[in-house]
């Protein structure tokens, strides 16, 4: 179990230095977010789900939201690593024509499967895959990553009442909460605290993590999959910009990339000497 | 005289019996838009959401990218208003193979009064990109636009009524989507009429040919696509356009087929619909006479077309 978190930990310092490169090349893009859920994301495609990058389409797959759809870049690299398109498509990130738009796009991009992007919709999505695999008699699980901001949408809270009150036991939510968004602090905007309390009031089953510690998270899916009778939600404490001290925890990188000057000294916060 | 409701309620339920990928989902309304047919005949493919239609559509959304097939239902204004922006980013622009059957469109909805009263659902469904919108006229072409929408893959908006309307197809009337259909043949100008009003259009028509005048109906159930063909015949051979919708004027049939004969053949045109207005309450035959939506309005719009013509 040890190497396997090393594994995943060294997974994720990897994805965040293509995450980096990838901003930089497109100059459009969410750095902080794609960098705060790395861990999470890393953990599901190459520790939890089951999933067949040489047939994204397969049928006994888990299913995965990436319901803040701006960190679409955090989706992007797993994937790449996954082999479900070549690196190299990376590089052409919200470019004309290319697959990998500015949220995520089922139409174009193998293994993503529904369009995200406008906040508040990806949970009530999860849950109707969650809804119809149970249908099916499927034991397939939806896994869905929302940002703590997102919480604001009224629409969350429909579908946790929706999720809790049809038992959808096969859904994780696993909350981002790195505690900024666009104009500042989540508290100061709009105060969403607490989160956990407003999920177990809705019926949900929570546990509480340290977003960037692979243990826990690891844990913690290991703990929802187990729960039955109610879906988890997983709030993870994070930090925006993770890895990356000239991006942490700053409001303002939430839609900035790296400049030219900014991309040598990112990397190597990341250990990366190329 | 069926309402359009009752049809798709039956028509849902027989479908049901059909395709087990059907699965349907209601927001607080299944009495009234008639999905609780279907919710008794297979319980455990009935969702019902609460009175939460963002919510509702998501649901459909994730439901279809597992390979159901989600009818969706509430009144007009919630699914349409409420649900659009859902409905556009998590429906449309995946072209997530969801069916949006709204009820008691239009201002037959009657006493609820302006705030229940939709007028503007098939403009702001029309502008979405991907989306297919159907307004049957009568009870026999809902069955088959229920049936169309349950074989069609993709998006469709489907706007129904809340009362009972009289029937302008025979049984067993066949739809197809992007199909309009000439109910009555006319020589001197064309009824282009969608819902409720293709009724009233037949009507006008009868009565307009003992005047002398011949008055082509043209009926349209499937707004978006809307058929070209048939409207481009009806103004070069009829050189006259009257339109008529139980909706607002902006945005819906009669603005579909101004936009395309303002580009391909400038005719001659008059929209029959709500002039910009909101609903009120009173009874719905007392408002399809207090908002001019009667064959009494076409007539003479059609008088009027005619010896403008001359």
């Amino acid at each position: 179990m040890k190497e396997k978190i090393a594994d995943l930990e060294e997974k994720a310092r990897r994805l965040r230095v293509a995450i980096v490169k990838t901003l930089h090349k497109s100059q459009s893009g969410h750095t902080g977010g794609s960098l705060s859920a790395i861990d999470m994301v890393c953990a599901l495609y190459f520790h939890k789900m089951r999933h067949n990058p040489a047939d994204p389409a397969w049928d006994g797959r888990d299913r995965f939201v990436l319901s803040k759809g701006h960190a679409a870049p955090a989706l992007y690299v797993t994937l790449a690593e996954c082999g479900y398109f070549p690196a190299e498509d990376l590089m052409m990130l919200r470019r004309l024509g290319s697959h990998l738009q500015g949220h995520p796009d089922s139409k174009g991009t193998p293994g993503v499967d529904v369009c995200t992007g406008s906040l508040g919709q990806g949970l009530s999505m999860a849950n109707g895959m969650a809804l119809g695999l149970k249908l099916d008699g499927k034991e397939n699980r939806v896994y869905a990553v929302l940002g703590d901001g997102e919480l604001q949408e009224g629409q969350i809270w429909e579908a946790a009442m929706a999720a809790a009150h049809y038992k959808s036991d096969n859904l994780c939510a696993l909350i981002d909460s790195n505690g900024l968004q666009i104009d500042g602090d989540v508290s100061k905007v709009m105060n969403v605290s607490s989160i956990s309390d407003k999920f177990k009031a809705f019926g949900w089953n929570v546990i509480e993590i340290d977003g960037h510690d692979m243990r826990q998270i690891v844990d913690a899916l290991d703990q929802a999959e187990a729960h039955k009778g109610a879906p988890t939600a997983i709030v993870a404490k994070t930090v925006k910009g993770k890895g990356v001290h000239l991006f942490e925890n700053k409001a303002s990188y939430h839609g900035v990339t790296p400049n030219d000057d900014e991309l040598p000294e990112a990397l190597r916060c990341l250990g990366c000497c190329d | 005289m069926i309402a359009t409701r009752d049809a798709y309620g039956e028509a849902l339920a027989e479908l049901g019996g059909e395709n087990d990928k059907i699965v349907v989902l209601d927001a607080d309304l299944s009495g009234s838009t008639k999905t609780g047919v279907f919710a008794k005949k297979f319980p455990n493919r009935f969702f019902n959401m609460g009175i939460a239609e963002a919510n509702m559509v998501g649901t459909a959304a994730g439901l279809a990218a597992v390979g159901k097939v989600p009818f969706l239902s509430t009144f007009a204004i919630f699914a349409a208003g409420r649900g659009w922006e859902q409905i556009r980013q998590s429906v449309a622009y995946p072209k997530a193979n969801v069916k949006i059957v709204a009820t008691h469109g239009g201002v037959t909805v009657g006493e609820d009064g302006g705030s229940h009263q939709s007028v503007e659902d098939v403009a702001i469904m029309r502008a979405i990109p991907n989306m297919t919108v159907i307004v049957p006229a009568d009870g026999e072409e809902t069955k088959g636009a229920i049936r169309a929408a349950a074989a069609y893959k993709g998006p469709v908006y489907v706007r129904l009524g809340r009362n009972k309307v009289p029937s302008v197809f025979p049984a067993g009337h066949k739809f197809e989507i992007g199909k309009g259909v000439v109910v009555v043949p006319g020589t001197d100008l064309t009824f282009i009429t969608t819902g409720l009003m293709t009724a009233a259009a037949v009507t006008a028509a009868e009565k307009l040919k003992a005047e002398g005048i011949s008055a082509r109906v043209l009926h349209i159930g499937t707004i978006k696509p809307l058929d070209k063909e048939v409207v481009l015949q009806a103004a070069e051979e009829t050189g006259a356009i009257v339109t008529a919708e139980e909706h607002s004027v902006v945005g819906g049939l009669g603005g579909a087929v101004a936009e395309f004969l303002a580009e391909t053949c400038p005719t001659l045109m008059k929209r029959v619909g709500v002039y910009d207005r909101f609903g009120t309450s009173g009874k719905s035959d007392e408002l399809l006479k207090y908002f001019g939506l009667n064959a009494e309005t076409l007539i003479e719009e059609a008088r009027e077309i005619v010896s403008r013509k001359k």
